[in-house]
């Protein structure tokens, strides 16, 4: 069934890295802004006495942007090959249309990978323990947290009529996602019906989560964000089967 | 050129009573045609006429409404999977990926069928070894072409559809296209092509049927066709000593038009134009030039359906 899934997730990958912007966006700018909020919230600091508490958790931010880039980049090139019939050309083969759409997740959660990575190592540099959490249990909460999301973004690409809306309605649906995501402020403060809408998003459970592992707890008693994003995964895929346009 | 058949031709694609509508637009209606092993079979007609609709129901790529296909004795939507390693496919403007390698795009489509060809040596047929490194983005639109005709016969398959493949090149380059498609049908390939453009049937179809409004006009040889539909020939004369009066008398003459020094003889027949020659000879007419019109299959075309390919 996976038959071609190596060659074209590699293909695809040396791809990506030929766009001008893919890489540098994808890999850079979530640490760059890591960094310009580190230092202005002084995340370096070991006694907690002096210049402005950074509001919210500056890696967990960090984090999502990351995630978002990648459901971005995944619904850019989703339509982008819908567009130039690249998707029927496709489908044209042996490839199943599972491969050609896992291999392009699988490249996204590699990059998201590399990407926090990278976040790693500026962290360690610029602010010496301040990502002091157990970084294997963060980095997987980032990479469920990232898939959850990437599926919502196969329902934005199955929807969006053109190539060059993609990247506007995406984000247009994605930023306010993390800004209602109780990152900044907590999901009970907002309005009951906004509360509800927040609730059944995946960027909520991700920070949930990713909060949870940060401050230590256990896979295990976060289970209900788990399966929250587990199941937002279920649903877009099934929803995305139905209404997915290959041309 | 022609096609030459010793006794029943095998029958490679099959169509029957074929329908398809898009909602209210109704794309292809009641097509039944044959396409026979070994040649160079065109669907012609303007654009919006079903030429792709009908090309991608027998690829399996859309589902009918109504009517029977068979490609290679199998039907295209049930053994989708047997059907594609046997057949190849080109679409109309569909892309590959801006920044993928020409030898990238070989290498990945012969990881997906069971059996490949040499990706090296057909590169080197088509034309392309010296761009096996460049980006799709950067090829000019033949060699695009020609790297999607190498895709769609990487796994060596018995029939090979191209879909409007010539649309928008410069003469040159389609020239190139129409030799390599020759060169496939002479190595026993089946083709099954799709154009616009009559001279490119012409040139390089064995027979062709002709789609309009979705519906089948007719179906033949070209050369078959013009002289079914189209006999009379036009011979232009140009002679600054003579009247029209002045070939009266000529065999099969059916009307003469003209002013001062150059005149429009058309007439019944493929010998026509011999029957002026001699004409001319005979009477010691003096002419400065002469020419001959022989009817294409753009004239067919406007005939059957009383409008041109291109309105
Ligand atoms: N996917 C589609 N949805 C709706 N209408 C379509 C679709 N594909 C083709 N059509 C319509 O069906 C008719 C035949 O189109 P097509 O088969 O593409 O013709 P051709 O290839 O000869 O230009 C046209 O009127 C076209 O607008
Ligand atoms: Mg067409």
């Amino acid at each position: 069934m996976l038959k071609g899934f190596w060659k074209l997730t590699w293909i695809e990958t040396k791809v990506f890295m030929r766009e001008p912007m893919g890489v540098l966006g994808t890999l850079g700018i979530p640490v760059v802004i890591f960094i310009v909020l580190g230092r202005t919230f002084r995340l370096d600091r070991l006694d907690a006495s002096s210049g402005p508490e950074a509001p919210f958790n500056v890696p967990i931010l960090a984090a999502l942007l990351i995630a978002v880039g990648a459901v971005l980049s995944l619904v850019a090139i989703i339509t982008i090959y819908r567009e130039g019939g690249i998707l029927k050309r496709l489908r044209a083969t042996p490839l199943s249309p599972i491969t050609i759409l896992s291999a392009h997740v699988f490249i996204k959660l590699v990059f998201t990978a590399l990407s926090f990575g990278l976040l790693v190592l500026a962290g360690r540099r610029f602010f010496p323990g301040a990502l002091d959490v157990n970084l294997p249990s963060f980095a997987a909460a980032v990479l469920l947290g990232t898939l959850s999301i990437l599926s919502l973004g196969f329902v934005i690409a199955s929807v969006v009529p053109t190539a060059r809306f993609a990247q506007p309605i995406g984000a247009a649906v994605l930023y306010p996602m993390i800004a209602v995501s109780g990152l900044f402020f907590p999901v009970d403060a907002l309005a009951p019906a906004l509360r509800i809408i927040a609730k059944t998003l995946p960027t909520t459970h991700a920070v949930t989560l990713m909060t949870g592992i940060w401050n230590g707890s256990s896979w295990a008693a976060e289970w209900v964000s788990v399966g929250a994003l587990l199941l937002v995964f279920v649903v877009c895929l099934a929803v995305s089967t139905r209404v997915f346009r290959w041309e | 050129m022609a096609h030459v058949s010793l006794g029943m031709p095998k029958v490679v694609i099959s169509v029957s009573g074929l329908g398809k509508r898009y909602g209210a637009t109704i794309a292809v209606a009641d097509v039944s045609l044959e396409v026979h092993e070994g040649e160079i079979f065109g669907l012609i007609g303007p654009n919006g006429a079903g030429k792709t609709t009908t090309m991608e129901c027998i690829e399996g790529l859309r589902t009918p409404d109504s009517g029977t296909i068979a490609v290679l004795g199998l039907d295209p939507r049930r053994e989708a999977a047997a059907l594609q390693q046997r057949i190849g496919v080109q679409h109309q403007e569909a892309q590959l990926q801006k920044r993928i390698k020409v030898w990238e795009a070989i290498d990945l489509w012969s990881a997906l069928y069971s059996r490949s060809t040499e990706g090296e040596e057909l590169l080197a047929r088509l034309g392309l070894e010296a761009k096996r490194n460049a980006w799709f983005m950067t090829l000019s639109g033949g060699q695009k072409q020609r790297l999607f005709i190498a895709l769609a016969m990487i796994h060596d398959p018995e029939v090979l559809f191209l879909d409007e493949l010539t649309t928008g090149l410069d003469p040159q380059a389609r020239r190139t296209i129409w030799e390599l498609i020759t060169g496939i049908r002479d190595r026993g390939k089946t083709v099954f092509l799709t154009t616009h453009l009559m001279e490119e049937a012409e040139r390089l179809c064995d027979r062709v049927a002709i789609i309009d409004h979705g519906r089948l006009v007719e179906v033949g040889t070209p050369a078959d066709l013009v002289a079914r539909h189209c006999p009379e020939r036009t011979v232009v004369v140009t002679s600054d000593e003579i009247g029209p009066g002045r070939f009266a008398g000529l065999p099969g003459l059916r009307t003469v038009t003209g002013d001062g020094s150059v005149y429009r003889l058309r007439g019944e027949g493929e010998a026509f134009v011999t029957q002026v020659i001699n004409f001319v000879a005979k009477e010691g007419i003096r002419i400065t030039g002469f020419r001959s019109e022989v009817p294409t299959l753009e004239d067919v075309f406007l005939k059957l359906t009383g409008h041109g390919i291109r309105d």
